[in-house]
């Protein structure tokens, strides 16, 4: 069975690797130190376990995992604190709070071996924790795919997000990005400066130019680029209170 | 009575013994005998002394309060009435037979009304007053000491919060170390107690040289390179004059904590932070500096993040200015600029 590790601290990966020799059937086919090169490493050679650190480089261990359609069985190791991480404990095999033991680490990998545990990461649990865990800056910004790539999406460069089926499409000036994710996952991340103006739609506050009314009784709001929200009963409603008009 | 309180109470006794004696003179001279002058003047003198004890107690327990000075004074209205009825009856009771006095009493009441009014008020404004001092004293005393309380727990809650992560991920390096390379192991365990034993022994407010703290932050920076191997190079600069400036003891480390993780987590290459230590216009200047990815940096630009706001904090506790701390961007250098006044 395939095994990537992805985590920035060599010796952090070291110690996985030597936790690893006893488990002949386990096989390392790739170390990686950011999520980037997890992201790829992944697509590449498809593990069946991937041993997942938290806090990385450019993307985080669950900004990568949601660039993952269909993730891998997951083992977090992290020196974040256990409340934070224990909801995870559902969702991914296991989790190993640095510094872990072997007994700790066989415990972990022996639950992989018997159940091929491949529960996936929910939009739900990572609402849920995503504030818990990660820093400020980090929940200001959104990774999306664009093409081979991996773009890191500023919240400030969004225009608005729309619902499309299981999928949003966040738009900037220049592209537009899919994402599976609910549009009620972004209101809860992005709260601060957005806002649910209508059921498929999720808008910056800033990109607002001016609201005008669209046949009877009822009000589109006009963008920075022209383009044209629709605004529901509710939005309209919680819009005006949000500009204090 | 010990004589401590029977000292306390000499002038108390002296003031109503001079307060009987006056009223004794002032009675005889519009013609009652010296007996019944007595009688009056020690009877009026005790009913007072014994409202002025009773409106001393009522204002240690009740304060009016400000605005509602209106109560105290109907306090002091209703005991006054109180007292020269029971002054008149008595003695009215008592020399029943004697016209000459039962007259002068009759004529006397309004005057023994406005005394009494005095004595009683002075002594409830006097008391209030001494009362209400107090309590200013102590409450002052009290938001002192909670001001000071507050301000060290903050300290030290602004230092804790910055150590889990660093020392779970230290300790899972050595753990790595142990198995495969056991004397580096043994160093690193070395270092992070020197690390952790400096940081623990440190006062908040203490002032240490310039060298002192370097000294400390290296043992930190050590402590990283290990976790982060050949990725991160440290420049630490500093002239001998400048070395032996003082600062508030660990001020430097979670801004060098901050520079590293913008440094390591928001590029993926290798990266150097330069530390440089100057002296301006008499003032200790230190410049630290970190690259970071302008394109991404966390979706906005590196500011005042948690690592920085508590230095900031620290700063305007220590010295109450806000001017101390300061950040700068140049391409993709991030720079950080504290400066820490002399003259203490």
């Amino acid at each position: 069975m395939k095994v990537i590790i992805i985590d920035d601290e060599p010796l952090a990966r070291e110690l996985i690797k030597e936790y690893l020799q006893s488990y002949a059937a386990l096989q390392i086919v790739q170390e990686c130190n950011d999520g980037f090169e997890g992201f790829k490493a992944i697509q590449q050679h498809q593990p069946d376990l991937i041993f997942l650190d938290v806090q990385m480089p450019k993307i985080n261990g669950f900004e990568m995992l949601e660039l993952v359609e269909q993730p891998p069985a997951i083992i977090f190791t992290t020196a974040f604190d256990e409340y934070a991480i224990k909801a995870f404990e559902a969702h991914a095999v296991d989790y190993l709070l640095k510094p872990f033991s072997k007994e700790r680490f066989d415990k972990a990998v022996g639950k992989f071996l018997q159940t091929g545990n491949t529960k996936a990461v929910t939009n739900d649990l990572l609402t849920e924790v995503t504030p818990r865990v990660l820093g400020a800056e980090e929940q200001q910004r959104i990774v999306v795919k664009s093409g081979n790539n991996i773009k890191i999406l500023p919240s400030h460069e969004i225009i608005y997000i729309e619902a499309y089926d299981d999928y949003v499409k966040i738009f900037t000036n220049s592209d537009v990005y899919l994402k599976k994710k609910t549009l009620s996952y972004y209101e809860t991340v992005l709260a601060r400066d957005f806002l649910r103006v209508h059921r498929s739609y999720l808008i910056p506050l800033a990109q607002i130019t001016r609201i005008e009314v669209f046949e009877k009784n009822s009000h589109v709001a006009i963008l920075k680029n022209g383009n044209k929200i629709p605004l529901s009963r509710n939005g309209y409603a919680a819009l005006k209170e949000k500009l204090g008009v | 009575m010990s004589a401590v309180s029977v000292k306390r109470f000499i002038p108390y006794l002296s003031w109503w013994l001079l307060i009987t004696i006056i009223q004794v003179v002032v009675v005889h001279r519009f013609n009652i005998e010296w007996k019944i002058a007595m009688v009056d003047a020690l009877l009026s003198t005790a009913i007072l002394a014994v409202a002025s004890y009773v409106i001393t107690n009522t204002f240690r327990y009740y304060t009016p309060a400000s605005g509602k000075y209106i109560y105290g004074l109907a306090i002091v209205a209703a005991l006054t009435i109180l007292c020269v009825a029971v002054i008149t009856h008595t003695l009215n009771y008592i020399f029943i037979d004697n016209n000459a006095y039962i007259y002068f009493l009759g004529q006397s009441v309004p005057v023994r009304f406005m005394l009494a009014l005095l004595m009683i008020a002075l002594m409830g404004v006097t008391s209030w007053l001494r009362f209400y001092m107090k309590e200013q004293t102590e409450n002052k005393k009290r938001k002192d000491d909670a001001g000071l309380l507050l301000r060290e727990a903050e300290l030290s809650k602004l230092r804790q919060q910055l150590q889990p992560h660093f020392l779970f991920n230290s300790l899972n390096s050595i753990s790595s170390l142990a198995g495969s390379r056991p004397e580096e192991a043994r160093k690193m365990i070395q270092q992070l107690s020197d690390f952790l034993r400096g940081t623990l022994k440190k006062d908040e407010q203490q002032l240490v040289l310039l060298s002192d703290e370097l000294q400390h932050l290296q043992l930190y920076l050590d402590i990283e390179k290990v976790r982060f191997g050949h990725r991160l190079t440290v420049e630490i600069n500093c002239d001998e004059t400048t070395a032996k400036m003082k600062l508030p003891s660990l001020l430097l480390q979670p801004i060098v904590e901050n520079a590293i993780k913008f440094g390591l987590y928001d590029t993926t290459d290798d990266i150097i932070i330069s530390i440089k230590a100057s002296t301006v216009n008499q003032q200790l200047t230190v410049i630290i500096e970190n690259p970071f990815d302008p394109a991404t940096a966390g979706g906005q630009q590196p500011g005042m993040g948690f690592g920085l706001g508590s230095v900031q904090r620290r700063l305007y506790l220590l010295y109450s200015r806000n001017d101390l701390l300061a950040v700068e961007k140049e391409g993709s250098l991030f720079r950080t600029i504290v400066k820490i006044p002399q003259n203490q």
